[in-house]
């Protein structure tokens, strides 16, 4: 009867108190029609994991403006990964430095956004890869 | 490979997570798994927690969940609802931003859902949700609904025992005395309990209880009044300005306690607790628990007729047939109710009630 919504994850990891960007994105998602579950501030990888497997999401958005990447998504992906959520699409947004980014795709990150990226692209990006 | 009812029964996670996903979505998959657990269920304490946004609905929900995990030792489901947009149905689910404390624990799954057009402040799913909860072995369910205003009462139908969560501030007497909320309230939880106002809050409660109880539950179900609790002891009932306690004690009548919190810091917790766990007990001894239990699925199988009975005359109606009734109604030359008993009667224009 009714369509399947594309749910996803926002969270932030890490140590960093700046959450208005990840609002933004969930404000823009929920504006396109999905289903946002916002977790809020300092979540560890496991708590990411927990709440992205107990809501079944497709995509899990992760914010992280700390530098704190290339430990945090890892052991992020591992986690969904561990608990059988292969099919989970990750996105990053905030503060990724070009040469980082081959290395976080290698891993599966699906994409990366910084400063300046529009929240249509998003929009768009999370739809076409849930096709 | 194992099914999805297997799995679900034994414990597994990911399984029930997916389930949820299937249910909600009212797919064949889910239908048949809701069936099979179906005779799983019926063990659980569904515990409906409502109030006005920003009351601390969320922070209560997590502090009793606390409670039931150290103190009780009992798996605990939390059905998060949240308002979906009604014009692009897109939603911000953020209960679980206040339910922090409860990660990394086995024994509780919080699963958010957006109301999806339903108005009543649940989802048309979540009491699917609830089913499935219970037969996968959670003891107490807590179901939150979306800030609920005043007349949003479908949880009352749906949960054995009902908080009403108010807060300091929010309403003077007369809200107290609109019907609507107050009257599904099982038990009154008066949040923020450290902020100014909180006698007057209290005050205004405590009269309007004693103006409005006994009251026999009647709830209008399409139309038709399907009586869930009738006291037994109506006869004489207990006054209450001499001795609420006295009437507390009487098992024949529920008079709704006032529980005051400060659920941020975990204050009072416990008392709401024992109030629920009275409140289950006087269901029990009264009959009330199964007659509630009745009435659920009752309404239940009445839900699943409209809906089926609805599918089956879209099957078996032409489009264009029915696009030229559309017609006349928005022409203002047939008035809905006769629209739909045309349409019913086939091709006959003879009137036929």
């Amino acid at each position: 009867m009714s369509e399947h919504k594309i749910r996803v994850l926002v969270a932030k990891p890490g140590l960093d108190g700046h959450d208005r960007g990840a609002k933004v994105v969930a404000r823009a998602l929920r504006d396109a029609g999905m289903e946002v579950i916002y977790t809020g501030l300092r979540q560890t990888p496991e708590m990411i994991a927990e709440a992205a497997l107990q809501e079944d999401v497709d995509v899990v958005g992760l914010s992280i403006l700390s530098g704190a990447h290339m430990a945090l998504a890892p052991r992020i992906l591992e986690l969904l990964q561990a608990n059988g959520q292969d099919k989970v699409r990750v996105f990053i947004g905030g503060i990724v430095p070009d040469e980082d980014m081959p290395r976080l795709k290698e891993i599966g990150i699906t994409g990366i956004y910084g400063p300046g990226a529009s929240t249509e692209d998003i929009v768009k990006d999370i739809r076409e890869a849930m096709k | 490979m194992m099914d999805a009812t297997t799995l679900i029964l034994a414990g597994n996670r990911l399984a029930l997570a997916r389930l949820l996903t299937q249910v909600e979505n009212d797919s064949p998959a889910g239908r048949a798994a809701l069936a099979e657990l179906f005779p799983h269920t019926g063990k659980a304490h569904l515990i409906g927690v409502t109030g006005a946004p920003g009351t601390g609905k969320s922070s209560l929900v997590n502090q009793l969940a606390l409670h039931y995990r150290k103190t009780e030792n009992k798996k605990v489901a939390i059905i998060a609802v949240d308002p979906s947009s009604p014009f692009t149905g897109g939603a911000v689910l953020g209960d679980r931003v206040r339910m922090r404390d409860l990660s990394g624990d086995d024994g509780v799954f919080i699963r958010s859902m957006a109301s999806r057009g339903s108005v009543g402040g649940i989802a048309q799913t979540t009491a699917a949700f609830a089913q499935v909860f219970d037969a996968a072995g959670f003891e107490i369910v807590i179901i939150e609904t979306v800030g609920a205003g005043q007349s949003e009462v479908d949880i009352a139908r749906l949960a054995h025992t009902t908080l009403v969560v108010e807060a300091p501030g929010l309403g003077d007497d007369i809200q107290a005395i609109k019907a609507g909320i107050l009257e599904i309230a099982d038990v009154l939880v008066i949040n923020k309990a450290d902020r100014p106002g909180v006698e007057h809050t209290e005050r205004a409660l405590r009269s309007t209880l004693a103006l409005a109880h006994p009251t026999p539950r009647v709830y209008r179900h399409h139309g038709q009044a399907m009586t869930v609790m009738v006291p037994a002891g109506a006869k004489n009932l207990p006054a209450l300005e001499q001795d609420p306690s006295a009437a507390q004690s009487d098992m024949a009548i529920w008079i709704p306690p006032i529980n005051k919190t400060v659920a941020t810091e975990g204050k009072g917790i416990a008392e709401v607790a024992e109030s629920i766990a009275k409140h289950a007990a006087h269901l029990h001894v009264t009959g009330d628990w199964a007659s509630r239990d009745r009435a659920r699925l009752r309404s239940e199988l009445e839900a699943s007729l409209q809906a089926a009975l609805m599918s089956r005359f879209f099957e078996n109606i032409q489009e264009s047939k029915y696009n030229e009734m559309v017609e006349q109604v928005v022409g203002r030359t047939l008035s809905p109710h006769e629209a739909a008993r045309k349409l019913l009667n086939g091709n006959s224009t003879q009137e036929n009630v």
